[in-house]
């Protein structure tokens, strides 16, 4: 189910390892770029390419909040909830945030636009209350910028 | 106060490219080591500047590279990236901001160590980080820094980036290791796992975080004298109820006080309540503490610790019971599960505070909080656990009267248990 491309990507990170499982996290993620998430049948297909039994990906993929074994929407929205942001008021962002979406943390919406994810500190303080929307970070939020932000998704 | 060193530049906007980088001196303490020196004589430099780790654990960093036996035949460097502990955000900002200034730091500590394979972990929430410091190794490799034969010589080093997944624990540097050897991040035994003799695939591995190994290309560019002369340099993240939350650089051992009016003073003037010296795995201290040197000995003193020297900043409208129990949700959801008194603990400290919290609190609850406490402590792998108790001390010693008050106001009336009189009592009844 992943693209050749993807394959030969997975291929080059097993050469960066004198072990090929080190290289199981990256080319999950790798998988994941491509497919949002990690159904089983991209985790048997990462498997074989490395050459590790299933059970070992599995094991290694439901330990790491990232790598996804359930499908997430469009975009993941990561909001930060620990003690640098809540002092400076995440608790407002999130609440804003689930009430724009209409879902609570840790839910997709029902049109699979928008996963939110409340986390732990994203080493952002300086922008506390801070969210990552995909791979930008942003913040110093208002509730009514989060509310903006998630509004210009597509 | 003089101008800053690890922070001198990252204000300028091209000091990612490598030639900006080179103007303004870098890679020149890289030329004159692989051309002039010794590897022992930079491990040398680096024992002299008193360099400690500035990760958390605050180990000095030329004695961890001395343990690694000199005559292994394959070793590693792996620099932890994984910048988790909260309210720490310096290593990202030296990562954004002056990243040639690590791939120095990484290819003089690996001369130093005869190290030819580095990677660099770093939690995958640092897209900018990562790109930016791909950027500068691809650059790096151009000019003949990294890779094979570097500058003319024999020494050859490759660097990878290794991304992590999410997962705090990660930062800890037996369980970093597992997850780059493919694992669940769970913490090894020390010993026989230290990473210095027996690390990555159990060979030996110099670990530092990416600050210390910031540290490096200026002590052997200036000297360890210089070095110490300039505080030494350390990065305070200062966060929480300031004006303007930021990375400030300031001599070793400045005091809270400090910090705080670097960072733009207290939001709407209000007074300090507390304060994180070093991260919430340290033990939060009150006003009274606010001229204490934040260094290594004077913490320890107190019960605290610098850990990642991440200050974050209560003011008086604080509610310390409040932000405990963030604190040990946190370390409950990130614990990795290995051990019981963490795994445990930290889902019995959490369950009584929310009861504290929401009205159902009894006043057997203190005593029961500083039992956890006691029996968290030295009883697991690592120290995440251990992470719990000072949060916890702090509130029983010095917040006691925000919990008593919780308890008094307590809607509810406790259910107690109906004993019933069938020879010996319940256990825990």
């Amino acid at each position: 189910m992943l693209s050749e491309r993807a394959r030969r990507d997975i291929q080059a990170l097993r050469a960066r390892y004198p072990v090929a499982q080190s290289a199981l996290v990256p080319a999950l993620l790798r998988a994941q770029e491509e497919l949002g998430w990690l159904p089983p049948e991209a985790m048997a297909e990462v498997a074989e390419l490395l050459g590790l039994p299933v059970e070992v990906v599995a094991e290694v993929a439901s330990f790491y909040t990232l790598l996804f074994t359930e499908p997430v929407g469009r975009h993941v929205v990561q909001l930060c909830t620990n003690v640098s942001c809540m002092l400076s008021g995440a608790e407002a962002v999130r609440q804003r945030v689930e009430e724009e979406l209409g879902i609570r943390a840790g839910q997709t919406t029902p049109d699979r636009r928008v996963t939110l994810l409340a986390v732990e500190c994203l080493a952002a303080c300086d922008h506390a209350p801070c969210m990552m929307v995909d791979e930008r970070r942003c913040g110093p939020l208002t509730p009514e910028d989060a509310a903006q932000l998630l509004r210009e998704l597509d | 106060m003089g101008q800053p060193v690890l922070l001198r530049h990252v204000r300028e906007p091209d000091q990612g490219e490598i030639e900006a980088y080179e103007r303004r001196g870098g890679y020149t303490a890289l030329r004159r080591a692989v051309r002039e020196m010794s590897p022992e004589q930079v491990t040398d430099l680096v024992d002299q500047a008193q360099l400690r780790g500035r990760g958390g654990a605050g180990f000095p960093a030329g004695r961890k590279w001395k343990f690694v036996p000199k005559d292994a035949p394959v070793k590693y460097l792996v620099v932890n990236a994984d910048e988790g502990e909260p309210g720490t955000f310096k290593d990202r900002t030296l990562l954004e901001r002056d990243p040639h200034l690590l791939v120095e730091g990484i290819a003089l500590t690996a001369y130093a160590n005869g190290v030819r394979t580095a990677y660099v972990y770093m939690r995958r929430e640092f897209y900018e980080a990562r790109r930016r410091l791909e950027r500068a190794m691809a650059q790096a490799y151009e000019r003949g820094y990294l890779g094979r034969n570097i500058l003319g010589t024999d020494f050859s080093l490759d660097v990878y980036v290794h991304p992590g997944a999410g997962a705090y624990i990660a930062g800890e540097e037996t369980a970093l290791l597992e997850s780059l050897e493919g694992k669940r991040a769970m913490p090894r035994l020390k010993p026989p796992y230290f990473p210095a003799v027996m690390g990555l695939y159990e060979k030996p591995t110099v670990l530092n975080n990416v600050e210390t190994l910031c540290c490096v290309p200026w002590i052997v560019r200036e000297g360890p004298e210089w070095w110490l002369e300039q505080g030494p340099p350390q990065l305070y993240s200062v966060s929480g109820h300031v004006q303007r939350p930021q990375v400030v650089e300031a001599p070793l051992g400045t005091p809270a006080r400090e910090l705080i009016a670097r960072a733009g003073g207290m939001r709407g003037g209000r007074r300090v309540k507390a304060f994180y010296p070093g991260g919430t795995s340290s033990r939060p201290l009150t006003a009274q503490h606010l001229d204490v040197p934040l260094r290594h000995e004077e913490l320890a003193r107190l019960g605290s610790m610098l850990g990642s020297a991440a200050v974050i900043v209560m003011d008086e409208t604080t509610d310390m019971v409040k932000v405990i129990a963030r604190v040990c949700e946190f370390y409950r959801d990130e614990s990795c599960g290995k051990c019981t008194p963490c795994r445990e603990g930290t889902v019995w400290v959490t369950q009584i505070l929310d009861r504290i919290l929401h009205g159902r609190g009894r006043w057997e609850d203190l005593d029961l909080l500083a039992s956890l406490a006691r029996n968290m402590t030295g009883t697991c792998f690592c120290p995440l656990g251990e992470s719990v108790p000072p949060s916890l001390r702090a509130g029983l010693e010095d917040f006691r009267e925000e919990f008593e008050a919780y308890i008094r106001a307590a809607r509810e009336p406790v259910q107690m248990p109906v004993r019933l009189h069938l020879g010996a009592p319940a256990p825990g009844g």
